[in-house]
């Protein structure tokens, strides 16, 4: 028998009963659908979490005082916010580590800010020149915080757009305005641009300020929060990481690397440990609308079921004029296949249709990946052939004297 | 041809042991028009059934054109059935929702025979059956019971089988239209020199063979010519 032929044959017979077949396939067209709108889901987030790690800056290191997380004991008394490191760290790291593009120290607290009457609560950012090149921020208007402002102690502010929304209104030139921070205060000489909101702390709701300020008029200290280091390339990333490390344990006299003062954190490493939780996501999403597929399924191999005792006549009958085991559980075998291989393409088109409507009404971004679609190509083929084996071997299987005889 | 010698068929169930064949053995030549006739149980049935090559025996053997039947698998039977035997059955047996033109091409489809040559060789066997081109699109629905048993019968033909085997071809026909067939048959046996055997429990349609073989309880009682036989007038 001929490929075509069975194919001509399986067209009949599906077209032949056009709301059980339909009925049949929807079961896999939903769980098809959900797979892909739940598994574009997982992914979506995990593109939009990653996109806002790199936000933060391409190739960034960032050394934060404080106990290494890996010490057993953890005594908590508040990491980040520990007197580690100072600006010669920052200075050191600069001048001796190999591979490095940029290093921009910064003291980082929130404080109360006025101006023109309103006030907010907002992150006030002490940092050097470099800072914009290491956290990849851009200015959109006036300029940001130069060497010479730091060495004069100036008291000038670049702001974000989201204080200035919020002290001035949306629209209006801030730069020449002066802010209050902690009742000193400052003019402000630039702000940047909008980075849109990001899960580690909107950027756009920060005042820069030099770091020499910050330490002397709000902090009262030599200290600072973070050091922030770009490093030249991804490859060299994990090496500028130890010699960090290594250069700051020789500075603060420590021997033992687990009692280190002071931990690194590579952007990699997070970036790693938020996919970890998104995949975890993508798993139990998928795995919900698997059980949907797995459902679809049974309702495939109940219809065929009906389906071989209804043409038992006919299967007796194809017997009888000649065709072998073969040619009946192929036949059965395509049957089911071509019911789930269709229902699986109507279930890709209604899962991307699905996916596109969240993405498109902003509830979430969605991303329908080529290997999801394959992934669900693949599944809902091997659906038809599991769930249809049992009853195509059933037909091929029954005595074709006993089949003519069936009533 | 067809020879059969001391066939028996015993069908087991768990306490009870079946004798439906007790040792059956003939010879049918090419071309003979044989009835095969006997009451029900009397195992006719059965020797239809392994004429057909759908079982096989308990023990004895069958020759078809010198092959033995005997002992083939399941396969093997599937091809003696597509490659040697037409089936004709009272209940008709057409695939509801084909054409006439599509139930014809069925056993040819299974030989795997070119798609054009199929519809070739079913135009042929629907003519010769006495069927009108104007019905070969028609479904099984839209055809009488004579017409119905003509597309079998056309069916049977087409893979041009060494035997025809008619299973009470005119069991559901109305007296007419069974005459209709039988003169099918008879035309089909004298003008194409056709092999068929027909099974039935009328004497009537029995008589329409050249030969007769009665069985009776699992036995053959008598074969011998049919010494009035009819003739039929095939024509509508």
């Amino acid at each position: 028998m001929k490929f075509a032929d069975t194919l001509q044959e399986t067209y009949e017979a599906i077209t032949g009963n056009k709301a059980r077949s339909g009925l049949t396939m929807l079961g896999i067209v939903i769980g098809i659908a959900s797979v892909i709108a739940m598994v574009s889901i997982g992914q979506g987030a995990q593109g939009t979490i990653e996109q806002n790690i790199q936000s933060l800056g391409s190739n960034l290191i960032l050394v934060t005082p404080g106990a290494q997380r890996s010490v057993g004991v953890q005594v908590s008394q508040g990491r980040g916010s520990a007197r580690t490191l100072t600006q010669g760290d920052a200075d050191a790291i600069m001048d001796s580590v190999l591979g490095i593009g940029a290093v921009a120290p910064d003291l980082s607290s929130r404080y109360q800010v006025t101006g023109r009457g309103t006030n907010t609560n907002t992150q006030i950012v002490g940092t050097v020149a470099s800072y914009p090149e290491v956290r990849n921020i851009e200015i959109d208007s006036g300029s940001f915080i130069s060497d010479q402002h730091v060495r004069a102690l100036s008291k000038v502010a670049v702001i974000g757009p989201t204080v200035r929304d919020d002290l001035f209104g949306e629209g209006i030139d801030p730069i020449g305005q002066t802010i209050r921070i902690n009742k000193l205060e400052f003019k402000i000489i630039g702000m940047t641009k909008a980075k849109g909101g990001s899960g580690f702390g909107s950027q756009d709701d920060m005042i820069f300020i030099p770091l020499s300020s910050a330490q002397k008029f709000l902090a009262g200290d030599d200290y600072v929060s973070t050091i922030s280091v770009k490093a030249e390339s991804p490859e060299v990333m994990s090496d500028v990481q130890s010699q960090i490390t290594a250069l700051l344990l020789d500075r603060h006299r420590i021997s033992d690397p687990a009692l280190a003062d002071f931990s690194t954190m590579n952007q990699s490493d997070i970036v790693a440990s938020a996919s970890s939780i998104t995949d975890t996501l993508t798993i139990l999403l998928g795995a919900i609308a698997g059980i949907s597929l797995v459902v679809g399924g049974i309702g495939i191999m109940n219809m065929m079921l009906t389906t071989v005792t209804e043409r038992t006549r006919e299967i007796g009958l194809r017997k009888a004029i000649g065709a072998r085991r073969a040619d009946i559980s192929f036949q059965f075998l395509i049957e089911s296949v071509t019911l789930t291989f269709v229902g699986g393409i109507i279930g890709i088109l209604l899962g991307w249709l699905i996916a596109f409507g969240f993405s498109y009404t902003g509830t979430i971004q969605t991303k329908v990946s080529l290997n999801s679609v394959l992934f669900a190509f693949g599944i809902s083929a091997a659906i038809g052939i599991i769930f249809g084996y049992y009853p195509a071997r059933r037909a091929a299987r029954l005595n074709p004297i006993e089949a003519l005889r069936y009533e | 041809m067809i020879e059969v010698r001391d066939v028996k068929k015993i069908y087991k169930t768990a306490e009870i042991e079946t004798h439906a064949l007790r040792g059956v053995s003939f010879t049918i030549h090419d071309g003979e028009f044989v009835a095969i006739m006997g009451p029900s149980g009397s195992g006719k049935s059965t020797l239809m059934h392994i004429l057909g090559a759908l079982d096989t025996p308990t023990s004895g053997t069958y020759l078809l054109d010198n092959h033995d039947v005997s002992h083939f698998s399941d396969d093997e039977l599937a091809d003696i059935r597509k490659n040697k035997i037409g089936f004709v059955f009272q209940s008709f047996n057409l695939l509801p929702r084909a054409t006439v033109l599509r139930n014809c091409m069925l056993p040819l489809m299974y030989a795997g025979i070119h798609a054009e040559e199929r519809e070739k060789s079913a135009r042929e066997a629907l003519k010769s059956a006495g069927l009108e081109e104007s019905h070969f699109f028609h479904r099984s629905n839209q055809l009488s019971g004579g017409q119905i048993q003509r597309v079998a019968i056309a069916r049977a033909l087409v893979n041009n089988p060494s035997l025809i085997l008619a299973d009470e071809p005119t069991g559901n026909l109305d007296t007419k239209t069974g005459e209709i067939v039988l003169g099918t048959f008879q035309r089909l046996n004298k003008e194409k020199g056709r092999t068929i055997i027909l099974i039935t429990h009328e004497t009537d349609v029995a008589e329409h063979a050249e030969r007769i073989i009665h069985i009776r309880d699992g036995l053959i009682v008598e074969d011998k010519k049919s010494h009035n036989r009819r003739i039929a007038h095939h024509h509508v």
